[in-house]
């Protein structure tokens, strides 16, 4: 089992979500994460979807996948050079003024952005590397328990022009 | 040109060459039944629901090879399709589904007779689409045909809202294919048929594996030249039935949990197993760690998702199988391989399935055997339908399929009530064959209002049904497996019963329904069969009724079972030969 990324362009037509989703729950795949968005030509869409999967069962997603007909395009992300982030928001409520210091060191070392703050919230603004992600929100969940709300975007990836980057 | 969506709709259909419409009318279809209204080219037929609608234009599309075509209102109309859509997808057959739907002002408002059809077929058809544009209309409906019918073929849904039928739009249809993200491969890959070929060669104990991919691209001539060139025994799964014919001193039988001693042992034993057209379902493995253990497995299929699946294949090659099999024949050589064919035809020969048991001939009971060879002595071309249960798996043991028949079988989906209506589609596709339709007490009673359409239609074709009165397959399971429990099975029982169904003092409850009355309430002609020297009459009667359907009610033993058997998880060549031995 290991995790695995796939890109894939999608007519950008009502339904097609419900598809591609419907697809994964038939054959009882679980999707880690999806995210969609039109590109550059409005017809088309763009999905970036994370499972953890053995070979077997991942190469089958790949063939069921692209015989829909919705699909124009399957892109196997787990082994090519390519650029991915995610979007981190965290709400942190309840703060006194030592929990909004130590929030604001964690923010300036970790170059998380601080964008909203008031006499007892503040909200972070981060885009980094899944991984690392998680162990942010671990970090937060930790230093303030149960006072954090957290959202996160899925990653979103496109690939390198140099080779060399992973 | 301007013409309405529903003009349109008739004129595409022309265009596709669509020559029978299977077709049921509603508030959101009415404009389109209104445009076919006094058209003479497209011969439209109104079966009694809608379900038996999809399985008669299943039954079209196998017996002929054509796309067959449906047309039927939104909501109920379009929810009584599913079950039909699912089986003719399952088997890879060609339709094209067109539902009505409310107009598109409505869609989202829980409408009179809206339900969200394109959601509910997704996961059981090759693709569907709502047409959300009167100018999109034309090209959907030429694009649903060749989806249909190219690549593996299988069923498109095309819902049309009522709006887009009335709209004035172009009369133009585009003639060209753009799909992008569609672009069914169906050439071979060369270098995979020769790495395929010089393996076959170095075997010593090779068969082939045929499943329905065969029959769907029609290429049982070639596959039966090329097995003939290679010298090399032919093993088909229920849905490959007919691949070459049955008769053929190279056929060895069907494999699978009901399949020949000689098969599966021959599955067991050999050591290249080349497979076309066949998804390796659990129902042809048995337990499937051991499933051809030993062999090197060669796999063609046309869906690269049906490759390394269920079993994990040596050499795929996908592509059609008419180009595998046409790039086969021109490199393929004799096996010198006479050991192994005698030994597989020696099983084949010595182990024949059979119901002649001592006891049976003794008693001289009438047996599904015994009607299934009269029915391949009395009709030489013909289509052969079955519903589902034991009477669908005596037929597949039993019929002999050469190359003026064919066999019509729901083998994914396992559907009952398919016997009948994909008998009537056969013969309005196939006017000149005989169709002979092979059913259940329980399956022909799913859909035994379509007696009405064959007998409005005029169809001459005999429907046989074997009456055991219980849903034999399941009963036999509860035999077998559940000891005896015969948990809701018998189709004989009243309300004054005990249920207590292995100790029954109830035998002799009259049936319900009188099947030969019945027919003969619909027009049809009906006949009754309780013993082996009436059955060849029977049929000879059938024969005579030109323009009527003939139901033939053939009364058999309540306990018969399917056998041999192989047990659930257990590996192939481990079978129950006869009834009591375990
Ligand atoms: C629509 C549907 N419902 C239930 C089943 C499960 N099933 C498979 S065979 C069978 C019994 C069929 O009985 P009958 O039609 O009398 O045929 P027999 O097995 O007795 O020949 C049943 C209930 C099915 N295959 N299809
Ligand atoms: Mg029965």
């Amino acid at each position: 089992m290991k995790k695995r990324w796939i890109c894939l362009f999608v007519e950008n037509e009502i339904g097609v979500l419900a598809r591609i989703s419907g697809l994964f729950s038939s054959k009882s795949y679980n999707i880690e994460s999806l995210t969609v968005g039109t590109t550059e030509d409005p017809t088309i869409s763009r999905m970036t979807i994370s499972m953890i999967s053995d070979d077997k069962t991942f190469e089958q997603i790949k063939k069921q996948l692209n015989r829909s007909v919705e699909v124009i395009k399957v892109v196997d992300y787990t082994t090519v050079p390519i650029y991915m982030k995610e979007i981190l928001y965290v709400k942190v409520s309840s703060c006194s003024e030592k929990d909004k210091s130590e929030i604001f060191r964690i923010a300036q070392v970790y170059g998380l952005k601080v964008i909203d703050y008031n006499k007892n919230s503040v909200i972070v603004e981060w885009v980094e590397k899944e991984s690392k992600i998680d162990e942010m929100i671990e970090l937060l969940k930790n230093t303030f328990p149960n006072r954090v709300e957290i959202v996160r975007g899925g990653s979103v990836a496109i690939e390198s022009i140099s080779v060399s980057n992973r | 040109m301007w013409i309405t969506g529903a003009e349109l709709f008739v004129k595409a259909l022309k265009e596709e060459g669509v020559k029978t419409l299977f077709a049921y009318p509603g508030g959101s279809a009415i404009d389109l039944f209104d445009a076919l209204y006094g058209q003479k080219d497209i011969d439209v037929v109104l079966p009694r629901h809608e379900q038996a609608l999809v399985h008669a234009a299943d039954g079209y599309a196998r017996s002929t090879g054509k796309v067959g075509v449906c047309l039927v209102t939104s909501g109920p109309g379009a929810t009584n399709l599913v079950t039909g859509i699912a089986t003719a997808n399952y088997d890879s057959v060609p339709l094209v589904c067109f539902t009505g739907q409310v107009p598109t002002s409505l869609i989202g408002n829980d409408a009179f007779q809206e339900v969200d059809t394109v959601g509910i077929v997704r996961n059981i058809c090759k693709y569907a689409v709502t047409v959300r544009k009167r100018e999109d209309l034309g090209r959907i409906i030429h694009n649903a045909f060749y989806i249909a019918k190219s690549g593996k073929p299988g069923v498109v849904v095309v819902d049309i809202p009522k709006d887009i039928q009335l709209e004035l739009g172009s009369d133009e249809i585009p003639k060209e294919i753009h799909i992008r993200g569609y672009n069914p491969n169906t050439s071979v890959h060369i270098g995979q048929v020769n790495k395929a070929l010089e393996v076959v060669e170095k075997a010593k104990r090779p068969v082939f594996l045929l499943g329905g991919g065969i029959n769907v691209a029609h290429a049982n001539e070639k596959m039966t030249e090329l097995a003939e060139k290679m010298g090399m025994p032919v093993i088909t799964t229920i849905m490959g039935k007919g691949a070459i014919p049955t008769n053929h001193e190279l056929y060895v039988g069907n494999l699978g949990i009901h399949g020949s001693y000689a098969a599966n042992t021959a599955i067991s034993k050999c050591d290249v197993l080349f497979s076309i057209g066949t998804r390796f379902n659990d129902r042809i493995t048995g337990k499937i760690e051991k499933f051809a253990n030993k062999a090197t497995i060669i796999h063609v299929d046309i869906d690269p998702a049906s490759i390394s699946r269920n079993i994990s294949v040596n050499i795929p090659i996908v592509g059609d199988a008419n180009n595998a099999i046409e790039a086969l024949l021109k490199r393929a050589k004799h096996l010198d391989i006479d050991e192994w064919r005698q030994e597989v035809a020696a099983w084949r020969d010595d182990f024949p399935i059979t119901m002649k048991t001592e006891e049976n001939e003794k008693n001289n009971v009438l047996t599904p055997e015994y009607i299934i060879k009269a029915i391949n002595r009395n009709y030489k071309n013909a289509i052969i339908t079955t519903d589902v249960g034991q009477n669908q798996l005596w037929t597949t043991q039993y019929i002999e399929i050469d190359e003026n028949k064919r066999l019509l079988t729901s083998g994914g989906l396992g559907t009952m009530g398919y016997g009948l209506p994909s008998a009537i589609g056969a013969k309005i596709g196939c006017p000149h064959k005989e169709v002979v339709s092979i059913n259940g007490d329980g399956g022909i009673q799913m859909n035994i209002q379509e007696l009405a359409t064959a007998v409005s239609q005029e169809l001459p074709i005999t429907i046989c049904i074997f009456n055991n009165g219980y849903l034999g397959n399941v009963r036999q399971w509860q035999e077998m497996f559940y000891n005896k429990r015969y948990s809701l099975t018998c189709l004989k029982y009243t309300k004054s019963c005990k249920r207590d169904c292995a100790n029954c003092t109830n035998k002799q409850t009259t049936y319900t329904p009188d099947f030969v009355k019945l027919a003969q309430s619909y027009g049809a002609k009906g006949i009754r069969v309780f013993k082996k020297e009436e059955v060849v009459e029977a049929f000879k009667e059938a024969k005579k009724n030109k323009t009527t359907p003939t139901i033939i009610e053939f009364i058999i033993p309540d306990n018969l079972n399917v056998l041999p058997m192989v047990k659930p998880g257990n590996t192939l060549d481990d079978m129950v030969m006869e009834k009591g031995v375990k």
